[in-house]
């Protein structure tokens, strides 16, 4: 088991990570990227089963898809400082010939991505598929997920979501990114998901919540529990509270930094808060 | 000139449904999906045979799809099947993302295509759904005729890597083609060998397309008939090569002129050899209900559609 200060560590440089990439390229998702930090460098260092190196089937190990694409930067950084690509490739997020494309794809035969992502609202369906598949296999490893909460206006999700409920998809653990935030303004506004717990629990979902999704501690208390509640029958839902931008204090509280990189000035001011731990790529 | 007899009439969809048996047997990697269509997909055997690898997903098309690219990365050949229309137009974007772009070894099997789904009328007769499948990228479009070369279409995608999209109808059509035909995705059949003028024909319309061209015997036109059942990868050597003998085309389909096996092959002429061509297909506008017969007949995709065509092309050549 991880020390929590040494994820805590991971996660402050993956926020460098996050913020040099964007800055790089004029381009990309800085704030729904930080705000789900604590819980990439959560899963992927404390929490999934995983073997060494990369096999698309991910036969004997937890696997995890990324339906809200567009937060690609934190999902590399994650994927390269776990070793499933070389840390210098970060530089070539967004550029041509380039196996970083804005947003995931298994196109280009980047080891950690079992799906392409971006158009919003499919990887909660392919992650159930990936779990039926396990089940067949007889696989006992589980299937993670990620989705954005403006994410779930898809009605896709609502498909997938009845599915599993009603199929007893009980091997997946698919947590919502609560940040409350979307590219028009607050999800509340733009089209409210009101209380997502009991519309989960009323499709047969086991739901738990985590308040604070940018405390470590509390991150891995959530996902351990999330993990423990699989094999009961029921899909598990973890809706995670976070805050857009958390660790840069100008893009906290709004939603302006969704997908707008810092000018070089924003970027001294955004690294200063977050000083280098591991090492810059 | 070969004599092709029907060997009694059959549905398309049942021919997939024999494939689908078949390969519930031979191949423990296969698995069915559906949304609420299985009936009309005649997969009943497949899935009394199999049921830990059937997934009925109800009325759910978009998830269907995303579950079936999952399957895949277990290492399992998912078969989804629905109607045409539900199959490619309402999902077009799961198949493009999820399926297509993501290299996902799906097979998309599509029933009802077409104008000959009859009375239902045009909100389930999808006539674009070549077009849609065919542009993307890396995607196989397969249109079988009969029942037997759809039971051997089924059984081949399975073993080929990669998405598929499989087309069949409704109707009971003639049976044609032998039982025991090797299908080799991307190849051109060469029904009958003339020196006149070449009908490509594919799906329903291969069976009209050779009425016409023993009508045209009787009158002194030698026809050379292809079917062309993959029209994506599209055999253009067997195409080149009979209209290099031939010097004019009538290209034949249940599907809208724009986009379709029409359009592959002209891009295919304009490209290595222009020759005069004309296009049986639906003229840029829905369905409605009917008969299969009568629609036929109405939109102009029988076999006396097929010799009108021929002979405006033979003017041309002239």
């Amino acid at each position: 088991m991880a020390d929590i200060k040494d994820l805590e560590a991971l996660a402050t440089q993956v926020r460098r990570d996050i913020l040099r990439m964007v800055h790089a390229v004029n381009s990309g998702h800085p704030g729904g990227s930080l705000g789900c930090t604590e819980f990439m460098v959560a899963l992927y260092n404390e929490i999934m089963e995983l073997q060494p190196g990369f096999e698309m089937d991910g036969i004997g190990e937890d696997l995890f898809f990324l339906s809200n694409g567009h937060i690609s930067p934190v999902f590399y950084s994650v994927l390269a400082r776990k070793g499933y690509f070389p840390l210098e490739e970060l530089s070539t997020f967004r550029k041509i010939d380039s196996r970083l494309q804005g947003h995931p794809t298994t196109h280009e035969g980047l080891p950690g991505v079992r799906i392409a992502s971006g158009s919003l609202g499919q990887g909660m369906s392919v992650a159930i598929g990936a779990a039926l598949a396990k089940k067949l296999n007889g696989d006992s490893h589980l299937v993670y997920s990620l989705h954005g909460d403006g994410e779930l206006q898809e009605g896709q999700n609502w498909e997938a979501i009845m599915f599993a409920g009603s199929k007893g998809v009980d091997n997946l653990v698919a947590t919502i990114d609560r940040n409350g935030q979307q590219i028009d303004g607050p999800t509340e506004e733009v089209l409210a998901l009101g209380e997502l717990r009991p519309k989960l629990e009323a499709f047969g979902w086991e739901v738990l919540e985590c308040e604070n999704g940018n405390d470590m501690a509390a991150v891995v208390e959530a996902l351990k529990t999330a993990r423990s509640r699989t094999g009961k029958g029921k899909p598990v839902a973890l809706v995670m509270t976070t805050e857009m931008g958390n660790g840069v204090d100008f893009m906290m509280h709004t939603h302006a930094w969704h997908g707008k990189a810092p000018n070089d000035e924003q970027l001294a001011t955004a690294l200063a808060q977050n000083p280098e731990t591991l090492g810059d790529y | 000139m070969t004599r092709y007899t029907d060997q009694g009439k059959q549905d398309t969809r049942s021919g997939f449904g024999a494939g689908m048996t078949e390969l519930g047997r031979t191949n423990p990697k296969v698995v069915t999906l559906c949304a609420d269509l299985v009936g009309s997909l005649k997969i009943e055997t497949f899935i009394a045979e199999n049921p830990e690898r059937f997934f009925q997903v109800g009325i759910a098309e978009a998830n269907m799809m995303g579950i079936a690219a999952g399957l895949t990365i277990g290492g399992y050949i998912p078969f989804t099947s629905t109607f045409a229309n539900f199959s490619t137009g309402r999902v077009y974007d799961q198949i493009r993302q999820s399926i297509a772009y993501s290299g996902k070894n799906v097979k998309i099997c599509a029933s009802h295509a077409g104008i000959t789904l009859g009375e239902d009328g045009a909100t389930h007769q999808i006539l674009e759904d070549i077009g849609l499948m065919k542009m993307l990228p890396g995607m196989t479009v397969i249109n079988p005729c009969d029942f037997n070369q759809t039971k051997a279409a089924t059984l081949a995608v399975a073993e080929h890597q990669g998405p598929v999209y499989l087309r069949f109808g409704r109707p009971k059509v003639a049976n044609f083609t032998p039982a025991d035909q090797v299908f080799e995705i991307g190849k051109a059949v060469k029904l009958s060998e003339g020196n006149d003028v070449t009908i490509i024909a594919t799906g329903h319309l291969v069976w009209e397309a050779l009425k016409a061209a023993e009508a045209l015997e009787t009158q002194g036109i030698s026809a050379e008939v292809i079917n062309i059942h993959t029209i994506k990868p599209l055999d253009e050597k067997a195409i080149l090569d009979s209209v290099a003998k031939t010097g004019c085309v009538v290209t034949a389909e249940e599907h809208n002129m724009l986009g379709g096996l029409g359009e592959s092959v002209a891009r295919t002429l304009a490209t290595h050899h222009p020759a005069p061509q004309e296009l049986v297909a639906v003229r840029d506008s829905f369905g409605e209900s009917g008969t299969p017969e009568q629609l036929m007949a109405k939109y102009g995709l029988d076999n006396k559609a097929i010799e009108t065509a021929v002979f405006k092309a033979l003017k041309r050549k002239a």
